[in-house]
């Protein structure tokens, strides 16, 4: 079974001012290829943090992350765009959608930053796949926070990743629209056999997964494969 | 609340209180300054004149004129004229202006020489004084003689200063006074000669300086003689100073909109940025009064800080002026300072922010608790349609009386703010229309960064409005002013070419015409010109005497048409400092027949004729009938011999006359020794050497510029720091765009790309509009407020159009600096 991403020793330290916040020490664990993983903990345990060191949205103070066999601290920020742009998917709690691009221009970005042809042929395709063919025209100020989420799980598979980070994807949602989101979530990943790292306070959801990471105060605690 | 929540934007709100600052000391300086000038001139115009007032006459006075002059007592008498004179000592030769004076000469302020007793003996001693800075020239002293015409006096002092000698016309002329008594004999005085008699009274408590002018103005003007009161001369002094004291205002004007401009486009967007704090102050039980007025407080206090701040730049500059300004200015200026430009500072800095803010103000009353919970577009806002009215008449009213205060005249007023408005809307319709365009137009085909960056153009959350209004509002202001300091200055391009003359000797007698050309010939020069000149009055207008003309108070040819000696000339083609206006030239005429002359424009104007109109002339004692046959522009302002009324060749040529001749003299030793030869042979023609006014005129035109150049680059800067405030304060709108398109592994090149390409189209399009329209507001107001002709400078389009643009194109890749150098991580949280 090959690993998709090695963590190994990582730490991450922010600077205040004379003062030193130590955020994450001693993280060490592995994802598998097509593996569906969870990070859990309460707030300030470092998830967040830890997730964007995954996906190479920040640099370690020590440490290495290892993302579909590179090494993220031999790349420079552009080569680490560029694999980002290439491999994983993005999902947030605030969908962080662009505000001045429609719901096919969002889902598209990742393409046409690539410089793909049809571009918005396949935003097409993954608006349909979330229910949303209709409203390709909206600006995001004009769908729901559901809707939203929803264009914004388009768009992190429409590169096709082979690692997708979800940081609290249903924070923002009610329940019911959560669980449609979810549900998508999942769906698009078993169909695209993408590996799904989640970050998410909801224990419901984090045991859908295969394996559950636990954090607290910057460190883990457990790392084990779900019951079920 | 409103403090500390400044303190999180104080870069931000730094540069909006820059705006204020420097828009506030362009106005107090700039208003201190023109204060002190004017109290100056009123406090010293008694000392400049050297009595209450005068009577003068460019001729001997005629008997009712004498009854008049003597009837009212004159304290002092002057009779004043240009000449050369020469020192013995070294054979040294001087144009010089000789004031020779009798009585109690000034009554007011100072003569000062050097020794001090000169002043009261000079007229008893029979000896001159001669200016201070001649003397040093020639290094002649006191007790060194002088040549005065065909008599030579001693030098009794140095002139230090003498009331009615303005430092310009002590450099072109230098005065030399001699005694009264003393002028006959230097047998200066001939035909054709030009003079002036000064009469000087002293008034008594009771009497009223404006009535008197009313009532003896009339009387003295029908015998060709004048009336100057020092209240008259302290506004004819004002009024000198008129056209740089408007363009002082335009500046005052530009600045103060500068920094307003400054004020409206980074609150908008500030506020903008805080709609989404308000929303969440309102959830937490902030009422609408508390949270609209946490950022008014701000705004206000802004401007409080920004007006003292400013008032107190202003002071410092205003107190300059006098030093920069010293020899333009006839007299010295005292600066003072008080409270009141402190307190107007304060007072203007505390209007402006408000009004200027208020616009965007309003929306923090308008925000819905609900937008704390939702993402939604601000521009989405309910606008309080009533209050942006009333606020949006306000901000005119502002607009009108500032400009009345600045500008004293209720149509230019009116004219300035409509001008802006239009700007205004201009601008605003072609941000629309760009985006319009772009939407139209759009070029699907093209790369994904290219579309990004058009599409930031006109979709949600674009800043094209509020920044090519902005933009474009700055350079429309700036170059105006730059287009403005051209119409000021281009009078300083004065030609001193090797072809054209530089030396003119006036009053060239007919039969001295042979001797001096030769005398010319053998300094190895040529003449140039030799222009006759032929003395003559109007006789009567269209068949209108001037008797008639006084009496029908329905004629409207002015007064002076009829008591002026005209100086004209008679040749057969136009020169370079002339254009044709109307009707055609004529170049000679047949005995006999009908003569058309050319007159220049001023004189058609005030004598009411157009083409075909008969004038008769009193040429010495014989009435001549001409037609005006053409009118001319004359360009008064080229250093050369110029006429208002020209014959053609065949008329006068048997008429009494004498000359002007000119040459040039390649250098200042064959001027020299030209002047030294004339001044000996024939001591009643006066040489000029225009080089010395050259150096003269370009030296105060340097000064002058200077003042003008540095108030318009002080406001130049205002513009800059508004633009960068209007640019900067966009930043945040593209930086989360920026780190998003980051996270989705968008490389810094595509990053850049979006960004430049976004912001130089917004400069480009921005300054380009401005200095078109600002093109057209300067021939408006070169037209209308200056009344000089207008050449536009090309330096706003090859200088200013790619500096705007590369400026804002700068300050936007700026902005998004901290996404590139920063993880994305650590600019979502930042940004979050």
């Amino acid at each position: 079974m090959s690993k998709i991403l090695k963590i190994n020793g990582l730490e991450k330290t922010y600077v205040s001012g004379a003062k030193q916040l130590t955020v994450l020490q001693h993280i060490s664990f592995d994802v598998i290829k097509g593996q569906t993983f969870a990070i859990v903990g309460p707030s300030g345990s470092g998830k967040t943090t830890l997730l964007g060191l995954c996906a190479g949205l920040d640099t370690p103070n020590s440490g290495n992350v290892e993302l579909c066999g590179y090494n993220l601290n031999t790349l420079n920020e552009d080569q680490r765009a560029q694999l980002r742009n290439r491999e994983v998917g993005f999902i947030f709690q605030n969908f962080q959608l662009l505000p001045t691009l429609t719901a096919l221009e969002n889902v598209s970005v990742p393409l046409e930053l690539q410089g793909a042809k049809h571009a918005a042929k396949r935003g097409m395709e993954l608006l349909d796949q979330v229910g949303l063919a209709d409203r390709f025209h909206h600006y995001p100020s004009q769908l729901s926070g559901g809707e939203q989420q929803r264009v914004a799980l388009a768009r992190a598979f429409s590169n096709t990743p082979s690692i997708l980070f979800a940081d609290e994807p249903t924070g923002n949602l009610d329940e019911e629209t959560g669980e449609k989101v979810i549900k998508l979530l999942f769906d698009l990943n078993k169909a695209s056999n993408t590996t799904l790292v989640i970050v998410t306070h909801d224990l419901d959801l984090a045991n859908r997964t295969q394996q559950i990471l636990r954090l607290k105060g910057g460190k883990i605690i457990a790392n084990q494969p779900t019951t079920v | 609340m409103a403090w500390r929540d400044a303190k999180a934007s104080r870069v931000r709100l730094l540069l909006f209180m820059a705006s204020i600052i420097l828009g506030i000391a362009a106005v107090v300086s700039i208003q201190l300054f023109r204060d002190n000038l004017k109290d100056n001139i009123q406090r010293q115009s008694k000392s400049l004149m050297g009595a209450d007032y005068l009577i003068d006459i460019n001729e001997t006075p005629n008997e009712r004129a004498q009854f008049i002059i003597d009837s009212l007592n004159p304290v002092a008498t002057e009779v004043n004229f240009v000449s050369m004179i020469a020192f013995p000592k070294n054979g040294g030769s001087k144009l010089v202006r000789v004031r020779g004076l009798k009585g109690m000469f000034p009554i007011y302020g100072e003569m000062k020489t050097q020794p001090q007793m000169a002043a009261a003996s000079y007229q008893n001693n029979g000896g001159a004084l001669v200016d201070a800075t001649l003397m040093l020239q020639y290094n002649v002293t006191p007790g060194d003689s002088i040549k005065v015409g065909v008599i030579t006096l001693p030098i009794v002092g140095a002139l230090n200063s003498l009331p009615g000698s303005s430092a310009i016309m002590s450099s072109v002329a230098p005065p030399v006074v001699i005694p009264y008594n003393l002028v006959d004999k230097t047998e200066l005085l001939q035909f054709g000669s030009r003079k002036e008699y000064q009469y000087y009274y002293k008034a008594t408590a009771e009497t009223d300086l404006d009535e008197l002018d009313k009532v003896l103005d009339p009387m003295l003007d029908a015998e060709n003689a004048d009336l100057d009161t020092h209240t008259s001369t302290s506004r004819r002094l004002g009024r000198r100073y008129e056209n740089m004291g408007k363009f002082l205002n335009l500046v005052a004007f530009i600045a103060l909109l500068l920094g307003c401009v400054g004020i409206a486009s980074s609150v908008h967007i500030y506020i903008r940025e805080k709609l989404k704090h308000i929303a969440v102050l309102k959830c937490l039980g902030a009422s609408r009064q508390q949270s609209f007025f946490i950022y008014l407080i701000q705004i206000a206090s802004i401007g409080i800080i920004g007006g003292v701040i400013g008032a107190i730049i202003g002071i410092g500059i205003q107190a300059a002026f006098p030093y920069l300004l010293k020899g333009f200015l006839p007299f010295d200026i005292t600066v003072t300072i008080t409270t009141q430009p402190l307190i107007m500072g304060v007072v203007l800095g505390f209007i402006i922010a408000i009004l200027f803010a208020l616009l965007s103000l309003l929306n923090t009353w308008f925000v819905s608790p609900l937008e704390a919970l939702r993402v939604s577009d601000p521009n989405g806002l309910k606008k309080p349609k009533l209050a942006r009215f009333i606020v949006f008449v306000t901000i005119l009213l502002f607009l009108f009386l500032f400009s009345y205060w600045l500008l004293k005249n209720v149509t230019y007023a009116v004219g300035f703010v409509t001008g802006m408005l239009i700007t205004f809307a201009i601008l605003a319709g072609i941000a629309s229309l760009t985006m319009k365009l772009i939407k139209t137009w759009f070029p699907k085909s093209w790369g994904y960064t290219t579309r990004q960056s058009l599409l930031n153009l006109f979709r949600p959350n674009n800043q094209t409005l509020v920044l090519i209004v902005a933009i474009g509002l700055g350079t429309f202001l700036i170059s105006t002013l730059y287009f403005t300091k051209d119409i000021l200055l281009s009078k300083t391009a004065i030609g001193n070419t090797a072809q054209s003359a530089n030396i003119i000797l006036l009053d060239v007698q007919p039969e001295q015409e042979a001797a001096i050309t030769e005398t010319i010939a053998n300094n190895d020069l040529e003449v140039i010109d030799n222009i006759p000149l032929v003395t003559m009055r109007i006789h009567s207008v269209k068949g209108m005497l001037a008797k008639e003309a006084q009496e029908d108070s329905t004629v409207t040819i002015r007064r002076w048409v009829y008591n002026h000696e005209f100086r004209t000339t008679y040749r057969d083609s136009l020169i370079s400092s002339e254009e044709l206006l109307e009707g055609s030239w004529t170049p000679n005429v047949i005995p006999g027949e009908v003569i058309p002359i050319s007159i220049s424009d001023n004189v058609a104007e005030d004598a009411n004729v157009t083409i075909g109109d008969t004038i008769v002339f009193n040429v010495q004692g014989v009435l001549m009938e001409t037609v005006v046959g053409s009118i001319r522009l004359v360009d008064w302002g080229q250093l050369q011999p110029n006429f208002s009324i020209v014959f053609p060749n065949g008329v006068l040529e048997n008429a009494p006359q004498f000359n002007v001749l000119t040459t040039h003299a390649p250098s200042e030793s064959s001027s020299a020794q030209l002047q030294r030869n004339m001044v000996t042979k024939f001591p009643n023609v006066t040489v000029i050497d225009l080089r010395q006014v050259y150096t003269l005129v370009e030296d105060i035109l340097n000064k002058v510029s200077w003042i003008i150049n540095f108030m318009a680059f002080f406001s130049i800067l205002t513009g800059i720091i508004v633009l960068i405030g209007s640019v900067r304060t966009s930043k945040h709108q593209r930086i989360k765009e920026s780190v998003l398109l980051r996270t989705l592994g968008a490389k810094n090149k595509q990053i850049l790309k979006i960004t430049a390409l976004e912001y130089l189209l917004l400069g480009t399009v921005g300054s380009l509009v401005g200095i078109l329209l600002a093109l057209i507001s300067a021939l408006l107001l070169a037209f209308f407020i200056f009344k000089e002709p207008f050449t536009p400078s090309v330096i706003p389009f090859l200088v200013f159009l790619p500096f705007i643009s590369l400026l804002v194109l700068g300050i936007g890749l700026s902005n998004i600096q901290s996404v590139l150098k920063s993880s994305p991580l650590e600019v979502l949280r930042r940004e979050a």
